[in-house]
């Protein structure tokens, strides 16, 4: 079976300044990888590039993204069939990208378009078996009771578990997340990276979560692609993550990764923020 | 300290001024520029004074006619109400056809006008149609049209129709100039083509300042409907103009009534609905 998202040396640049510098990776189908790195290293620029959201550059590479073995983009082209590659592929945002003043239940409706009819989609008309699947859905992630408020009514958590949601009803076989708990209070953010293990592994579906919490890489996943300057600089097994690891891998630099407990405590405000952060959760 | 500063407060201020840069001196370059400036825009208004053959002294000469014209209009004659009501109810037929044409063809023109929405090679051309719409006045659409379909209400709906696009798109496209980009990529996300990513993810977002946007063209589409009837467009202009060219002056004054109490009303409830959507 083809790979659920396989990037074959792609580069991205703004300016002089590469976000993502020649990388390469796959990950199988049902697999679940933490993207870890400091703001910056090019985590988002990944993703956006995984989802054909962002092109890599041109002439540089074959900078080829196949997911399933559908070609998302390739050569800083978008792929013809990027449409048909996107139906399997969920996107959870950190702001989560949901229309606020639609209703939740049309929110997750939105993720059967890709699959209906272009016509009975454009108007809206969903059928009974499409608002059954996405209550459904919703009740899988704990907030079907809101079905009928409007997005924008809701708790960030709730919010982003209304996007997860949307890629469930998508039918999506990889899900894509991009820092999905950096905007949410520490209960919240663990409710959300448990509705998205419980996901991957209840429907088996490969997932891919971007993190700048170390600790929640670890606790919640295997494997561990890390990020540096644009660079994978490490991609292994979660369990060879440690401080000192850390360290070696980013230098100074990772104390914005590192979780107090393993970190020598530092008299900085946004240590002690996190500090707070870790004990909560 | 408390006695060094209480001792003399004012040689203290005078060593502190003396440290202080000398205060800004505008240079004599600038006061030039300054002066031609000045002398330009006095001869621009002198220029323009001869041109448009301002004679304040008729005013003054002819100061019994506006007298008898003033007297005239105080003494408003409701005898034609009936008519002059059913005249007022066409201008606002006028008004509501003429936005609700421009509102429809706005919607897909301000859309193709964003260009977070359309490429440019499209948002550029339509751009400049609308601005063609928009550059020239409804009376001129309105004679223009008049020439089309004949005098009367249609060539008055119309007139609005073409000129109002116009605006309506432009307005429209800004209010879709300004959204959040996140939930549109949230729809492509999921394989939506780009009308669904539009309808999901644009619209949802710009509706309430489109409703605003269209009840406030509403509101000047009706003021300007008073006015196309002047050249023929229906409506209650064109007995206006009938009334002030038989020097009937009462039943004019009467009409102008009418109007100013339609208009102030429609704004005020246009106005309040609007409140409501912002």
């Amino acid at each position: 079976m083809a790979a659920a998202l396989e990037l074959d040396r792609v580069t991205k640049s703004y300016g002089a300044m590469r976000a993502v510098d020649d990388v390469s990776l796959s990950i199988a189908p049902g697999e679940r990888v933490a993207l870890i790195g400091a703001s910056g290293s090019g985590k988002s620029t990944l993703i956006r590039i995984a989802s054909g959201l962002a092109l890599a550059d041109r002439g540089v590479g074959p900078a080829a993204v196949r997911s399933f073995g559908v070609p998302v983009q390739a050569g800083g082209r978008l792929a013809g069939e990027v449409r048909r590659a996107r139906r399997h592929i969920g996107l959870v945002f950190q702001q989560f990208a949901l229309v606020g003043r639609l209703s939740v239940m049309t929110n997750v409706l939105v993720g059967v378009l890709g699959r209906i009819g272009r016509l009975r989609g454009t108007l809206g008309l969903f059928n009974a078996d499409e608002r059954r699947t996405a209550l459904a859905a919703l009740a899988e992630v704990g907030i079907a009771v809101h079905a009928g408020k409007k997005a924008r009514q809701l708790s960030g958590g709730q919010q982003q578990r209304v996007a997860i949601a949307r890629a469930l009803v998508q039918g999506a076989k990889l899900v894509l997340a991009d820092e999905p708990i950096a905007s949410l209070d520490p209960k919240s953010a663990k409710r959300v990276m448990d509705t998205l293990v419980t996901m991957s592994r209840d429907h088996g579906i490969a997932l891919v979560v971007s993190l700048h919490q170390v600790d929640y890489a670890t606790a919640y996943f295997d494997r561990v692609i890390a990020m540096n300057a644009g660079r994978v600089v490490f991609d292994g097994p979660a369990s060879r993550i440690t401080a000192s690891f850390l360290t070696e891998l980013y230098g100074a630099s990772a104390e914005e990764l590192i979780l107090p407990s393993q970190f020598q405590p530092s008299a900085t405000p946004a240590a002690t923020e996190r500090a707070g952060l870790v004990s909560a959760s | 300290m408390l006695a060094s500063q209480t001792a003399d407060p004012a040689a203290a201020h005078r060593s502190a001024a003396a440290t202080l840069p000398a205060p800004p001196v505008t240079p004599i370059a600038t006061r030039l520029v300054r002066l031609v400036i000045a002398a330009l825009v006095v001869a621009v208004l002198v220029f323009c004074w001869h041109e448009a053959e301002m004679n304040p002294l008729l005013l003054w000469r002819d100061a019994g006619n506006m007298a008898t014209l003033g007297a005239e209009f105080l003494r408003p004659d409701f005898t034609d109400w009936q008519v002059y009501a059913q005249n007022m109810v066409e201008t606002l037929a006028i008004a509501v056809w003429g936005t609700a044409l421009a509102v429809i063809a706005g919607i897909p023109f301000g859309i193709l006008c964003a260009e977070n929405v359309a490429p440019r090679w499209i948002a550029f051309p339509v751009r400049r149609l609308m601005d063609a719409c928009r550059a020239i006045n409804e009376l001129v659409f309105a004679l223009i049209f008049i020439s089309a379909v004949g005098l009367g209400p249609f060539a008055g709906v119309l007139a609005l129709f073409v000129h109002t696009t116009g605006v309506i798109a432009k307005l429209f496209s800004e209010a879709v100039e300004a959204i959040d980009p996140a939930p549109v990529e949230g729809i492509r996300g999921t394989g939506g083509s780009s009308l669904q990513e539009v309808i999901y993810g644009v619209v949802p977002q710009v509706l309430p300042l489109w409703i605003s946007y269209a009840l406030y063209r509403f509101e000047s589409n009706v003021r300007s409907a008073t006015v196309l009837g002047i050249v023929g467009g229906g409506g209650i202009g064109m007995t206006f103009n009938e009334t002030i060219r038989g020097f009937n002056y009462p039943q004019a004054s009467a009409i102008l009534i009418i109007v100013i109490l339609t208009v102030s009303a429609l704004d005020v409830v246009s106005q309040s609905i609007r409140k409501r959507f912002i």
